[in-house]
């Protein structure tokens, strides 16, 4: 299982937008990935889930994931939150 | 016959047919309603299909949305797409059909209210929102669990007029010009999504009716007047005929205006003015090029502040001031700082009820005291300033220091960008409203410290006059034309000329053809209205020479009251 800590960079935090990108991208991927926030833990298919967090701008998420294609996934986690999401 | 008033929001007449809507929205017939566990594996299959159909629906709007729309809109249905598709939805609804032995309805019901109430408590004006998405999405597949196809408003017969408790995004996107003549909420605002997207579309509508809109059924006889607001239910014959005669000059009158749209506002003797609109969104920029105008001479920005518990971020404001800069390209947009306070109030800045709000704490008496949110504004703008032909003003300047304070904070605000490496434009004009007395009286001494003037006519005459023009008892005062206030608007015109300035005017004076002609004659440089009324004021423009204009200016301010002028311009015009 690989385990990474992000910080939401995009002004508006991981509102409507960003969480359809993300949840979208997560979907690509046969590994189960979960995001936890300030000790709750919710799976990355769940876009009401990653909504409900509430995360703002600034504040940090920990992602893991576990499954075959693993580190491709992290890869693509780690572009979402370091590039990808300042343009949403 | 039957008239309910409602808050225009698109103008134009629409005749037809009423459709209701949401009548069979009625849910809560189906809360807590329980089933056997024989019934079980019946609502589960119930709700697989009622989710298919409601996935097809929300493919099919989409579509839609992107032909009629634009893509950006349609990435609204994508989200719909996803929370239909959401393992925590589809497990709570599936585990209260099962452990709670809710019927189908019901565990979508139960469902959608605790998601709803999880968005909710993340108190925030954007969760607030995708609650009622969540809300939407529910009320799909329980109209499709009750067999009721999600109306398709793209296949509703000829000339039908839509009537609703409040549209859905997803409604207003379905709705078929051809068909649909116009459209009237029980609920919704001016600047609601649902309002933007019928002036968009140019369907005649109307939000905000209240109640008085469920007495309505289909199949009556209805006429919107998008225009005065209200609505007719089952007209008379006479109401009829008057309506379809006004329809007619209403589309007669959009032709004429189309054939303007590219002509330069200019005089018969070759004097050019700016005719320019006044927005509330950024959505209503292209509003004004649509109607011919030269740019944006106010954008109000209290869109922003209102009706929320929470102040704007610099990047959602930034995001507004963008989209209308870019909208207008090289076009000039002269954004108002907020002018919060007066009727305007607002919960989050602890602004106190007052005995005398307009004279009271507002505008830019509150950005001098709360120092960071209007820096907030003044970054948000500069950096926007990047992407078009962006002006600042400032509202509610009475004085020399008030005027250098603002202009100092800027300057601040600017040279802390700069430090940042943050683009904008260096040059960026900075101007002022002359809306109190005391600023028009000195406007010699201001008109030296700033880049314009905009005159604002609607609280210049209610200070000069002492008249509170929302008191009807003395509303008959309230009038423009008083030689006080325009010996003042003369001063005003001829100090900013004097000291090499543009003066310009965003109040009401500047849209109505009578008082505008005089403003012409005054030299007024730029004339800022509400976009509807640019074509008006441009026909009265290029029919008359500067020198008339003046001369009739000349006599006007000789005169002695504002009967007297009124009766003049009105013989002026009709008779040549």
């Amino acid at each position: 299982m690989l385990t990474k800590t992000f910080v939401i960079n995009c002004a508006i935090g991981l509102h409507a937008r960003p969480a359809s990108v993300l949840v979208d991208k997560a979907g690509a991927f046969n590994s189960s990935i979960t995001m936890k926030y300030k000790e709750i833990s919710v799976p990355l298919n769940s876009i009401i889930g990653v909504m409900a967090l509430g995360v703002e701008s600034g504040q940090s998420v920990e992602v893991s994931i576990a499954g075959a294609d693993q580190e491709e996934a992290m890869a693509a986690m780690e572009f979402f939150f370091e590039k990808e999401i300042l343009d949403l | 016959m039957k008239m309910i008033s409602g808050i225009p929001t698109s103008k134009g007449i629409g005749i037809g047919i009423a459709v209701v809507l949401g009548q069979n929205e009625n849910f809560s017939k189906f809360i807590g309603q329980k089933i056997t566990s024989t019934e079980i594996e019946n609502n589960l299959e119930r709700f697989d299909m009622a989710r298919k159909a409601t996935s097809a629906y929300i493919e099919k709007t989409k579509v839609k949305a992107s032909e009629v729309l634009g893509d950006k809109e349609a990435q609204m249905f994508k989200a719909y797409k996803m929370l239909l598709d959401d393992p925590i939805l589809n497990d709570m609804v599936l585990k209260n059909m099962k452990i709670q032995l809710l019927c189908a309805e019901a565990a979508v019901i139960e469902a959608v209210d605790k998601i709803k109430a999880m968005f909710l408590a993340i108190n925030n004006e954007y969760m607030k929102q995708r609650a009622e998405d969540v809300e939407n999405v529910g009320k799909y597949i329980i109209n499709a669990l009750q067999g009721i196809e999600s109306i398709d408003l793209s296949h509703l017969g000829i000339d039908s007029i839509l009537i609703a408790k409040d549209l859905t995004p997803a409604d207003t996107v379905a709705l078929d010009k051809k068909h649909i003549k116009g459209f009237a909420t029980q609920k919704g605002g001016k600047t609601s999504h649902t309002a933007i997207v019928a002036r968009t579309l140019e369907i005649p509508a109307l939000v905000g009716c209240g109640e008085s809109i469920l007495e309505i059924t289909s199949g009556d006889l209805v006429i919107i007047d998008g225009e005065l607001g209200v609505l007719m239910l089952n007209p008379g014959k006479e109401e009829l005929e008057e309506y379809s005669l006004k329809q007619k000059r209403y589309l007669e009158i959009s032709e004429d205006e189309k054939m303007l749209k590219n002509e330069l506002a200019q005089t018969l003797d070759g004097r050019c003015v700016e005719l320019v609109g006044n927005i509330t969104v950024p959505e209503e920029a292209i509003n004004v090029l649509d109607k011919g105008g030269d740019g944006v001479g106010l954008f109000r920005t209290e869109f922003l502040y209102l009706d929320r518990s929470e102040l704007p971020t610099e990047e959602e404001q930034f995001k507004a001031y963008k989209k209308a800069a870019e909208t207008l390209g090289t076009k000039p947009c002269i954004i108002r700082t907020m002018d919060i306070g007066g009727d305007k109030r607002m919960s989050n800045l602890g602004i106190a009820i007052e005995d005398n709000p307009f004279l009271g704490y507002r505008a830019i008496r509150i950005c001098l005291k709360e120092v960071e949110v209007f820096k907030t504004q003044l970054r948000a703008i500069l950096r926007a300033s990047a992407y078009g032909n962006l002006k600042i003003m400032f509202p509610m300047i009475s004085g020399l220091e008030e005027l250098r304070a603002a202009k100092k904070i800027f300057e601040e605000v600017k040279t802390e960008a700069g430090e940042r490496g943050i683009q904008f434009n260096e040059n960026i004009k900075v101007g002022i409203m002359i809306e109190i007395p005391s600023a028009a009286m000195i406007a010699d001494l201001l008109a030296k410290e700033v880049d314009f003037f905009s005159i604002g006519t609607n609280d210049l005459c209610q200070y000069t006059l002492a008249v509170d023009r929302m008191n009807e008892k003395i509303s008959y005062l309230y009038n423009p034309l008083h030689l006080g206030v325009l010996r003042l608007i003369k001063n005003i015109i001829d100090s900013g000329h004097n000291a090499g300035i543009k003066v310009g005017m965003c109040g009401e004076m500047a849209s109505e053809v009578e008082n505008a002609v005089i403003l012409l004659g005054l030299e007024l440089d730029e004339f800022s209205m509400v976009p509807s009324g640019i074509p008006a004021i441009k026909n009265m423009i290029r029919k008359i020479s500067f020198s008339k204009a003046k001369e009739i200016a000349d006599n006007v301010m000789k005169m002695e009251n504002a009967a007297e002028i009124s009766a003049y311009i009105k013989e002026k015009f009709y008779v040549n």
